[in-house]
């Protein structure tokens, strides 16, 4: 396996740069066979890689490194930096692998359908295989440096994808939102970045070589010694900074404004980005660094706190909004809150495990959600419903994905949502009653995302068709290539769960025991009968919560349809300010982005009046300076030249007529001048 | 009836200044060329009237002023001679005879 490694994450990119060199050369059909065909075979080499591993006896061994070339080498007098382009196969990555390049590939063949007839289709699966490229690369480099060029990468593609419809400008908008949101995270990974490299080499006395894991790993000891910046920690700063990277790419507060907007780009691509790219970046990048962030508990307990909050916070804005792809989006966001806030508490490996759950049924929703809109051309729920009837495949899959993720046993998102809150609730926390405040939190964001669930299920596929006679006429259930995708992630997102069944059934936990190597044991279900009884007991909890999520909103929008009308309008203010996701974008809008053009503006107004002013006003004395000198020289200089060019002109004009060549003047004047030598004689 | 000497250079500075005014004025060479004649004339009438005049002064002045005369006349034939010639084949050149054309040869 150790020779095949680098095909992984090479298959794609060399899908991506044919489809895209060949886009209009390539008949469709080709196309997709390219796209779908490369990232299937780096899903089969994962699997390989994955079999691999396990066929590994001593779970401590599990590794594998392909260093493909030296990427950068600097010597000099005090130590060496050199970086490797090198893969690494760990329990860890291969999980991703298998998610990233599995999820891929169900999206790729339903982008085939989804995507049929689009005039820059060749374009489009350019970009989606570039984008596996790039979350690959990102999953399997070996070094934080690797990491960062897929990290970089992931959000270009992003920005490619999300703005994939650029004609529009509204979803051109959407991409460079989520570009330069991104950006803000990455100025703050990169200086984490510095801050660490630093850090390392300042300690190390240049010994250190580069950035690879293992190589931090050792180093951390190095790194706890460094002296605190602000009486802060150096690790708590490296973690602080990577986290404000993992809070742009992972959408968590307070930069996770780009992610509703995201869902301008096709559905598949929505899809894609929210279940199997670019925001597990961060959720995976702090697993990857546990170690780091073990050693910094002020930064998890504030990534735990954040995580808890984001997921809350999310949760109530997907309640009142009426686009389909916008409620998953801030699903997704509540999702991901779950899974630092899993982090936050030290099980880096729920958060894993809740990655990989979110990563079937949010797939799967969104997906869903693409076929609704494929048949309804719309995306305005108010304008949907009773699709049930017309869509019978989507909608049995939709549901399965609904029950996962509002937390019904025994669907996938049901056991990793639990084993969070078990993590959450007995966490050990720097403050003690943080734990059960978290899990507080997070038990009241399971049913809101029970409720707000049920009201998109209700509103799209229950009741009456609510769009025009036309639209009803032309519904119709989508082709098997989308199709047969929703019904493979339906039968993930249900029996998902299996890898990470909870303690207390005393099966082994397939996912926790696999990555244990990578990122340690689980910090809780290990405490022996009392913790069993407890696990059980929040677990009936969190169920009761999930079902009573879902009854209330089955009363409200099935029993009682006209009863969320009358809700709002009694509480209009905490409604109206929910529907505008709580002013956040105009906050933003107010407090940076309406200041940074004012700078601008004057910027703009200083550089034209005073500097331009300057310049303009140089140049004028240079003119004006230049123009006496210029009439000094042509005046008199010239005017000396030219004049004594005249005076001699001129007398040689009048000489030049003494010599007339007429024999009579000759005559004349040598008898003038010997009369006047007469004259001059006799006075004389 | 004498003449007195000043008569006779009258009459020749007379010729004299004739000779010159026809050859400061005239157009046509020919007339130039009567022009000159006119003033070797006045030369000649000149020596011929000193030689006359100045014999009671001087005996060894006898004559030499008539040779000079004779001289001046066999000159004058030549340089008609030469002068003709020379207007004759500047005419056949240039068709004309006029020396304000003759510029020929001027710098």
């Amino acid at each position: 396996m150790g020779d095949f490694l680098w095909l992984i994450p090479a298959l794609p990119l060399m899908g991506a740069a044919v489809t895209g060199l060949l886009r209009r050369k390539l008949p469709p059909r080709h196309i997709h066979i390219i796209a779908c065909g490369t990232v299937l075979s780096a899903f089969v080499l994962s699997a390989v890689g994955f079999l691999t591993l396990l066929q590994i006896p001593e779970p401590q061994q599990r590794l594998v490194i392909q260093s493909l070339y030296q990427w950068i080498l600097t010597v000099w007098q005090h130590g060496r930096f050199s970086l490797e382009v090198a893969f690494r196969l760990d329990p860890l990555s291969v999980s991703l692998c298998l998610v990233i390049t599995g999820v891929g590939f169900l999206i790729h063949l339903y982008s085939v359908g989804y995507m049929a007839g689009d005039e820059s289709e060749g374009r489009y699966f350019a970009y989606l295989n570039l984008f596996t490229f790039a979350m690959l690369l990102l999953v399997l480099g070996d070094n934080l440096l690797l990491l960062f060029v897929g990290w970089e990468g992931v959000g270009l593609c992003s920005y490619l994808l999300i703005g994939f419809w650029f004609t529009d400008l509204e979803k051109a908008r959407a991409g460079m939102k989520a570009f330069i949101v991104n950006r803000v995270g990455d100025f703050g990974f990169f200086v984490g970045l510095m801050l660490l490299f630093w850090a390392l080499f300042d300690k190390s006395g240049g010994l250190v070589t580069g950035m690879r894991f293992s190589e931090l790993q050792e180093c951390l000891v190095l790194l706890k010694s460094a002296q605190p910046i602000m009486g802060i920690s150096l690790v708590t700063w490296v973690a602080l900074l990577l986290f404000i990277g993992a809070t742009g790419k992972s959408a968590q507060i307070p930069l996770y404004i780009w992610l509703p907007d995201a869902m301008a780009g096709p559905t598949p691509v929505s899809a894609f980005i929210h279940a199997a790219t670019m925001v597990t970046a961060g959720v995976y990048m702090i697993a990857r660094l546990h170690f780091l962030y073990s050693a910094a508990p002020a930064a998890l307990a504030l990534i735990a706190v954040l995580g808890a909050a984001t997921a809350l916070y999310a949760a109530t804005i997907a309640l009142t909004q009426d686009d389909i792809k916008r409620v998953l989006a801030y699903s997704t966001i509540s999702q991901l809150g779950y899974m630092f806030l899993a982090e936050g508490v030290g099980a880096f490996t729920t958060g894993i495990f809740h990655l990989i759950t979110h990563a079937f049924f949010k797939a799967l929703l969104f997906l869903g959600a693409g076929s609704v809109i494929h048949a309804v051309h719309d995306n305005d729920m108010r304008k949907m419903g009773g699709l049930n009837r017309y869509m019978p495949v989507t909608y049995l899959t939709f549901m399965t994905a609904f029950l996962a993720i509002s937390g019904i046993p025994p669907f996938s998102g049901f056991v990793s949502k639990d084993e969070i809150l078990w993590a959450a609730f007995t966490s050990s926390l720097p403050l003690p009653w943080l734990g059960p405040i978290l899990w507080l939190a997070a038990l009241l964001t399971a049913g809101l995302t029970a409720l707000y669930m049920t009201r998109l299920i209700c509103l799209t596929f229950m009741g009456r068709f609510r769009g025009s006679r036309e639209q009803e006429n032309k519904l119709h259930e989508s082709p098997p290539v989308m199709t047969v995708p929703l019904v493979v992630l339906a039968v993930l997102s249900l029996s998902g769960g299996i890898i990470g069944l909870p303690a207390f059934t005393h099966l082994p936990n397939l996912l926790a025991d696999f990555l244990a190597p990578t990122l340690g044991a689980l910090p809780v279900g290990s405490e022996g009968a009392h913790s069993a009884a407890l696990e059980v007991l929040l677990l009936v909890i969190s169920t009761a919560v999930a079902i009573a999520g879902i009854a209330a909103g089955w009363y409200l929008y099935v029993r009682q349809p006209q009863l969320p009308e009358r809700l709002a309008q009694r509480f209009s203010q905490t409604y109206r300010l929910l529907l505008n996701k709580y002013y956040v974008d105009e906050i933003y809008q107010a407090a940076f982005v309406r200041p940074l053009l004012k700078l601008v503006a004057f910027s703009g107004h200083f550089d034209l009046r005073v500097i331009d002013g300057a310049v303009n006003l140089t140049s004028l004395l240079t003119r004006k300076f230049s123009f006496v000198v210029g009439f000094e020289d042509w005046r008199i200089v010239d005017g000396l030249v030219n004049g004594i060019a005249d005076i001699v002109k001129r007398w040689g004009a009048r000489l030049e007529r003494l010599q007339s060549g007429k024999v009579q003047h000759y005559l004349y004047s040598v008898v003038l001048g010997l009369f006047v030598l007469c004259v001059f004689v006799l006075l004389v | 009836m004498p003449y007195s000497l000043a008569s006779y250079l009258t009459v020749s500075s007379l010729l004299f200044c004739l000779g010159m005014y026809t050859v400061l004025t005239r157009r046509n060479a020919i007339a130039i060329l009567m022009g000159i004649e006119l003033v070797l004339n006045a030369a000649a009438l000149n020596f011929v009237a000193f030689s006359r005049f100045l014999q009671a002064v001087e005996k060894s002045a006898q004559l030499s002023g008539q040779v000079f005369t004779l001289f001046i006349i066999a000159v004058a034939a030549a340089e008609v001679a030469v002068a003709l010639a020379i207007v004759l084949s500047l005419y056949s050149k240039m068709k004309t005879i006029d020396v304000e054309e003759f510029r020929q040869l001027h710098g």
